[in-house]
């Protein structure tokens, strides 16, 4: 049993509260901005997202072309690693699954990449089986510069830190290779629900 | 713990003792674990603002209102009371002497906090680097570290701004309004300098401080942002 903290109540508990959200985390109800530097502004006439590296043909994509693909919208849970979840965020996007559609490659890992220089790396598997998206829109409306927009990763399974914002690409590689937080301190998967928040997690 | 030491109305500083403790660099934080005694957990994540030369952890946390946490630190605990922690965490807000300068650091609120512990630790290693804070705040009694803050400014490089957003003393020297590139310019190094930028506080502080000095020609990787979100607590 952990050391009890003297005088600490916390708030009033529901009883479903705890199962629905992974451990240590806490459920907000706005939407807090967390990111390393400046947030990156890119027009939508210069955006262009590709998919490289060890592929046989690698494959790009501009803003309309994005748009022209099948898009879902969907609702999911999100957790940061810096504690809070926030729960039923709607989504609109393009699945991973279809723009790997038809690409060949050996490659295990993926380093996804942004403007503004941020990298994160995951499994190949872990963005595949309708686990993860190219989204542009949240809550109905265009994603905001401050949450990634126009366009970000979105990989809900994991820390919110592996949903690259600003991602441009996702480049695949046959070796893993830690990207930037995975670099410094932070765990390399990110599972909430093992609670993989640093790297000695 | 090993005490508390007021610092504003809202504020208080936690001076912990921490047995194992591996050191920590300026700028990073260390996270909390409170436990309720039916077992129920909250996590939160604190700047820790001494300088990683003391060989005590300071955490200077602020009451949010209908915070779950903050209001138990600032509030309820006291001399003796033991805290689980975890740390340090952080490997990107940082800056160590070594690291060299121009030093630009913008503070937000209790954004200082870590910003502090850079301060700390410039003058814990006699560094005279140029070092220039802006500490916005929304009225003179917010400000946290103020006797502390004048006495590091007192030559040696660091040169101390304050912009009170909401209202001033009577007699205030200081700027009274958002921070906008003007006063920015005026705070200095200019992008030509190069310098490091650390900018934390609100959101909205942070983004607009680093849109501002990207707009005043830095280069946006010169800047590290560290947000605290109005959210939690």
């Amino acid at each position: 049993m952990a050391h009890i903290t003297r005088g600490f109540k916390g708030r009033p508990r529901r009883e479903a509260d705890a199962s629905s959200i992974p451990p240590g985390q806490y459920v907000v109800s706005d939407f807090p901005v967390l990111s390393a530097g400046p947030t990156p502004r890119t027009a939508l006439d210069a955006w262009t997202f590709a998919i490289d590296g060890a592929v046989d043909t690698p494959a790009s994509w501009s803003w309309q072309e994005l748009l022209a693909l099948p898009q879902e919208t969907f609702t999911v849970d999100v957790h940061c690693v810096t504690k809070w979840t926030k729960l039923d965020t709607t989504w609109t996007g393009v699945s991973v699954d279809a723009l790997l559609d038809g690409l060949e490659t050996e490659a295990d890992f993926v380093t996804a990449w942004s403007d503004g220089g941020y990298t994160t790396n995951l499994p190949l598997e872990d963005l595949t089986g309708g686990r993860a998206w190219v989204v542009h829109r949240f809550g109905g409306e265009p994603l905001e510069p401050e949450h990634g927009g126009p366009a970000r990763l979105l990989v809900p399974h994991l820390y919110l830190w592996k949903s690259a914002k600003w991602v441009r690409g996702l480049t695949l590689t046959l070796e893993d290779e830690p990207g930037f937080w995975e670099a410094a301190g932070y765990h390399n998967r990110g599972d909430p629900w093992r609670e993989q928040r640093y790297w000695n997690d | 713990m090993r005490e508390v030491v007021a610092e504003t109305g809202r504020a208080r500083t936690i001076v912990l003792e921490v047995r194992g403790w591996p050191g920590h660099v300026a700028g990073q934080h260390l996270d909390l674990r409170l436990t309720a005694e039916d077992g129920y957990q909250a996590q939160r994540s604190y700047s820790i603002a001494s300088a990683p030369e003391d060989e005590v952890i300071a955490l200077t946390v602020e009451r949010i209102d209908d915070g779950e946490v903050s209001p138990f630190l600032v509030d309820e605990v006291r001399a003796g009371d033991e805290l689980e922690v975890r740390g340090p965490v952080g490997g990107y807000f940082t800056w160590r002497v070594r690291d060299g300068g121009p030093l630009l650091l913008l503070a937000g609120g209790s954004g200082v906090v870590p910003l502090m512990a850079m301060l700390r630790h410039r003058a814990a290693r006699n560094s005279t680097v140029d070092t220039r804070l802006l500490v916005s705040a929304r009225s003179a009694v917010d400000l946290l570290y103020r006797g502390e803050l004048r006495s590091l400014a007192d030559g040696r490089g660091l040169a101390l701004h304050e912009t009170l957003t909401r209202e001033q003393p009577v007699g205030w020297t200081g700027f009274a309004r958002r921070m906008d590139a003007e006063m920015l310019m005026e705070v200095g190094p200019p992008a030509l300098a190069r310098p490091r930028v650390f900018v934390c506080g609100p959101t909205a502080f942070v983004e607009r401080g680093a849109d501002l000095l990207v707009g005043l020609g830095h280069a946006p990787a010169a800047i590290r942002a560290e947000r605290f979100g109005p959210t939690g607590g």
